[in-house]
């Protein structure tokens, strides 16, 4: 039994935020967590999912939007099926982050924070992403691909294309 | 807490310990700028404005988060804080515009004089300023995003102070932004919104232009306007507002409304009302000439014509059939003097007991629950101190904002214990200990319940055994404030008093609607009470030689003009017609006078209709719902109009009344009248401010209202007024009591009609207040749920 009627998530991820709320001494701690969850189910954060996130850890609307509005990772508009994101930081740069991204947007034909005409691939440039020793490296949803050339790059992406590519959750 | 000595630029100071060290430079009079401190809303450091030297310590530290202890060692006024304030503004000014000549803000913004102060206007940043348009938030609430520094004050004083929470920050660093309530993707013409109460508290604490007012954005300069310290017209809680005035073809206009002495009982609050509904003075539809119907049409006259008709008529129809046949209607926004000149003149040059006024809550019964007791009614001042506050019956936070203001931040500053009764689930019970949501007309049951009637608990609420615990709480609670809504009149009423009698300490106050209402039942608006609820034919009034039998009420008074035996019907500043809905033919037969603003549902059906100079347009003093006098001083002018205070006068001295008995005036000290000013003297009234400004008591004139002040304070029980504290524009508490106990309180008929406002309507004056008409319409657009979720933990 939800602690919402009507929940728009899925039973699994309505029951994860009901225990989510519990746990917590203080409820409104559940918000972060509760956002990338949501993220993950529905691809971006929707107006309904803010109202319902809100709802659950009484709080306004706008709280939600604060908190959300001040993670880079948070989004609002829906990213591609693969969200590709390409980090640009120290290690990476130096071993040619900045070629890959660059790379990436001449070959899907999109820039930062875009998604292709087909709703297939998003592209990121995101800061660092922990994958240091194996630099360059991007993320592909939550998948690492790391010491990256260009030619891997249009490897890793055709898989993806053809669905073949490894997706994590 | 113990007091602490430290040290501040070399000087010895000392100060409770834990006194933050903003506050307690400020007292010893040791200016620290800070843009993001506000006394009472919770610290955010965040502006690095207050920066000041400790000794020992390594960084600078903020003065408005370093709670002062034993032996500290502070500079603030070295070249290295001179130098980190400078940075600190460079870098507000980095995106911060330089349009400070058309900004609301310049001449009183925060970052203005500092930057005049520590000479930051020249900025190492070359890089391009971040313009954004500026965005309509509601009609009184605009912002210019560029000109915010991200102080957060506007945030908190939503959120803490109103308990609104209608703004909040979004985004992080550089590109952090306020943002609203209402996102431009939920508004239906995209754009963003704010819903919320449109107090303007956010515009008020704003250190810089960035939020600006809907009624006075772009329209003239702060030094270019005259500051008028006055009472607010609106509700009952009569805050002080700042009127600023400037010149016009016709009078003077209001420009704006605000409180910046910050002096008055409500200290920084004030709200949507006080802030921007003056603009019923300046509305085109005010009458400007005197109307007397002639065939059937109302005609503009002279002045002196329509008084000498009126005087002629009232004359005619008093000798023929007297003063009986007379019904005399007061209103609730005139000052005190007018409402006690007004029941005088009724009762002395008219001969009638037959007045009366639209009663907001019922003050005569808690006049008399109160007969001998001392120091029982409390102030609105108790609001803010008072350990415990029990409100039963009535919404503060809408019919008296300031007293929820009040509430909010004594609980929020002090841990005051707030107790809730009522039937709706008024917003404050979000900050309430206990909340008691009665049944539907359960205040009775309620009274009666606590006064020790256990069986009618049943009748007041469904859980009874609670109910108990609940009256056993309130019965351990000393220094109680019982704050009590209009809902509650008669016996009903007193039971509650009697209860709150039996607890310590406890003191009163009885909620009603308009600026005077209580002032106009204190005044003797009343069919049976002569001023300070003295039953008529008492001996303290002999000198009127009034009828001592009561008169007709309100109420009657109307069915007499129904009946045929109105003969005359006076009515001033009040809209009976619309308030009870009376049958317009009913005064066909009644030669009726007005005296208002505007072309009321009153005025229309008038012989006689004379225009009424508002609340801003005259002196005199209010008392509000609690009891505190205060000053009203005039500050807007219109052509064509005279207060309520000479119109009477003038119409009782065509009547032949002898005027020095009405008026006593003429007496007492002589003062210069102009001569030693030669050609510019006047009539005398003009000069009061003159005569003030010389030390002289200027009451030569009949139209000076200190000259009844006079006495009020002569007559009137409980009307002990200290004039020094009247004069210089403070409030003092006052306790009219009846001064002997009237049996018949059950046989009275109930006249109590409450306004019924909202933060939006203010009775018929809210009709021609084109802001509050377009706060209406938006608070209709906006139908989001805000004010019914619950508070962040």
């Amino acid at each position: 039994m939800s602690a919402i009627q009507n929940s728009i998530f899925t039973p699994e991820t309505a029951a994860r935020f009901d225990k989510l709320a519990t746990i917590y001494p203080m409820k409104r701690s559940a918000l972060v967590p509760m956002l990338l969850y949501a993220q993950d189910e529905l691809g971006y954060i929707s107006e309904p999912a803010i109202t319902e996130i809100a709802k659950r850890l009484d709080l306004f609307d706008l709280d939600v939007r604060n908190v959300m509005s001040y993670y880079s990772m948070l989004r609002t508009k829906p990213a591609g099926k693969y969200n590709i994101q390409v980090c640009t930081n120290i290690s990476c740069m130096l071993r040619g982050g900045y070629e890959i991204l660059d790379h990436c947007k001449a070959k899907l034909g999109i820039g930062h924070k875009e998604v292709t005409a087909d709703k297939m691939f998003s592209l990121e440039e995101v800061e660092c992403i922990g994958a240091c020793c194996w630099a360059p490296a991007m993320q592909v949803n939550y998948n690492f691909h790391d010491d990256l050339t260009t030619v891997k790059v249009d490897d890793i992406i055709e898989q993806y294309r053809q669905g073949l590519g490894k997706d994590v959750k | 807490m113990p007091d602490v000595s430290f040290t501040v630029d070399g000087k010895k100071l000392t100060a409770p310990a834990g006194t933050l060290l903003i506050e307690a430079c400020k007292t010893a009079g040791i200016e620290i700028p800070a843009f993001c401190y506000y006394p009472g809303l919770s610290l955010q450091a965040a502006c690095r404005m207050c920066v000041v030297r400790q000794e020992k310590v390594p960084k600078l530290q903020t003065a408005c988060t370093t709670p002062v202890a034993e032996g500290q060692v502070f500079f603030t006024d070295t070249p290295e804080i001179v130098q980190a304030r400078k940075a600190t503004l460079q870098l507000l000014l980095g995106n911060h515009p330089l349009d400070c000549p058309v900004c609301d803000a310049g001449g009183e913004c925060e970052l203005q004089d500092m930057t005049f102060k520590y000479g930051a206007a020249d900025s190492f940043y070359a890089e391009p300023k971040n313009h954004r348009e500026e965005q309509k938030w509601s009609p009184v609430v605009y912002f210019d995003r560029p000109r915010c520094i991200l102080c957060y004050r506007c945030v908190r004083m939503c959120g803490e102070g109103m308990d609104v929470f209608a703004l909040g920050v979004e985004n992080r660093g550089s590109s952090a932004v306020i943002a609203p309530n209402v996102p431009a993707g939920l508004a239906p013409d995209h754009l963003n919104h704010v819903d919320c109460e449109q107090c303007g508290m956010c515009i008020d604490a704003c250190p810089v232009g960035a939020l600006t007012s809907g009624t006075y954005r772009y329209k003239t300069r702060p030094w270019e306007m005259n500051h008028v310290a006055t009472v607010c017209t609106h509700c009952g809680d009569g805050c002080k507002t700042t009127l600023g005035v400037r010149s016009t073809t016709d009078g003077a206009e209001i420009v704006r409304g605000d409180n910046r002495d910050r002096s008055g009982i409500n200290d920084d609050f004030l709200c949507n009302k006080g802030r921007y509904a003056f603009d019923f003075a300046n509305h085109a539809d005010r009458i400007q000439q005197p109307l007397v119907r002639k065939a059937g049409k109302l005609e503009p006259v002279s002045w002196e014509e329509a008084f000498t008709h009126i005087g002629k008529k009232f004359r005619e129809l008093r000798d023929a059939k007297g003063g009986d046949s007379f019904g005399v209607i007061g209103g609730n926004r005139l000052t005190n003097e007018e409402a006690y000149l007004l029941q005088k003149f009724a009762r002395t040059v008219i001969g009638t007991n037959n007045i009366d006024h639209h009663r907001t809550a019922d003050h005569v019964t808690f006049a008399q629950a109160l007969i001998g007791h001392k120091d029982r009614t409390a102030s609105l001042r108790d609001t803010k101190t008072a350990k415990s506050i029990l409100i039963f019956g009535g919404d503060p936070t809408n019919q008296s904002p300031a007293t929820a203001w009040n509430l909010r931040t004594n609980i929020r500053n002090n841990g005051a214990k707030l107790f809730v009764v009522n039937t709706e689930e008024i917003k404050l019970r979000r900050q309430a200990k206990a909340f008691v949501r009665l049944a539907p007309f359960g205040y009775g049951a309620m009274a009666a319940f606590l006064n020790g009637d256990d069986a009618s608990g049943p009748s007041a609420v469904s859980n009874v055994e609670a109910l108990a615990g609940f009256r056993d709480t309130l019965k351990a609670t000393e220094g109680l404030l019982i704050l009590i809504g209009s809902e509650l009149r008669g016996s009903e009423l007193k039971a509650l008093i009697e209860f709150g009698l039996t607890l310590p300490g406890a003191k009163f106050a009885l909620l009603s609607d308009y600026v005077n209402s209580k002032g106009a039942a204190d005044m003797g608006l009343l069919p049976d009470m002569l001023p300070g609820y003295t039953p008529v034919g008492s001996e303290i009034f002999a000198e009127y030689k009034a009828p001592a039998q009561a008169g007709l009420g309100l109420l009657e008074i109307f069915d007499a003009a129904a009946a045929g035996s109105l003969s005359a019907l006076y009515i001033v500043g009040s809209n009976p017609v619309l308030r009870y809905g009376v049958e317009p033919a009913s005064l066909k037969n009644t030669f009726v006078v007005v005296q208002d603003l505007f072309m009321t549902e009153t005025a229309v059906l008038a012989d006689v209709v004379l225009p009424a100079a508002n609340l801003y347009e005259k002196g005199g003093s209010v008392t509000n719902h609690y009891g505190d006098l205060q000053l009203v001083k005039k500050a807007g002018d219109r052509a064509g109009v005279r207060t309520d205070f000479e119109m009477i006068v003038r119409i009782a001295d065509k009547m032949d009344a002898h005027i020095p008995t009405l008026i006593p005036f003429g007496k007492g000290l002589r003062a210069d009248m102009g001569q030693t000013r030669g050609a510019q003297s006047g009539e005398a009234d003009r000069h009061a401010v003159w005569l003030t400004a010389q030390n002289l008591e200027p009451r030569l004139s009949p139209f000076d209202p200190f000259a009844i002040l006079d006495e009020i304070q002569r007559l009137v029980p409980g009307y002990d007024i200290l004039r020094l504290q009247l004069l210089s524009g403070n409030d003092q508490h006052l306790e009219p009591a009846a001064s002997q106990p009237l049996v018949q309180i059950g046989a009275r008929r109930d006249l109590v009609l409450p306004s019924g406002d909202t933060l939006f309507t203010s009775g018929t004056l809210g009709h021609y207040s084109d802001m509050l008409i377009d706060l209406q319409q938006n608070s209709r657009r906006e139908q989001l749920p805000i004010l019914d979720q619950t508070a962040a933990d």
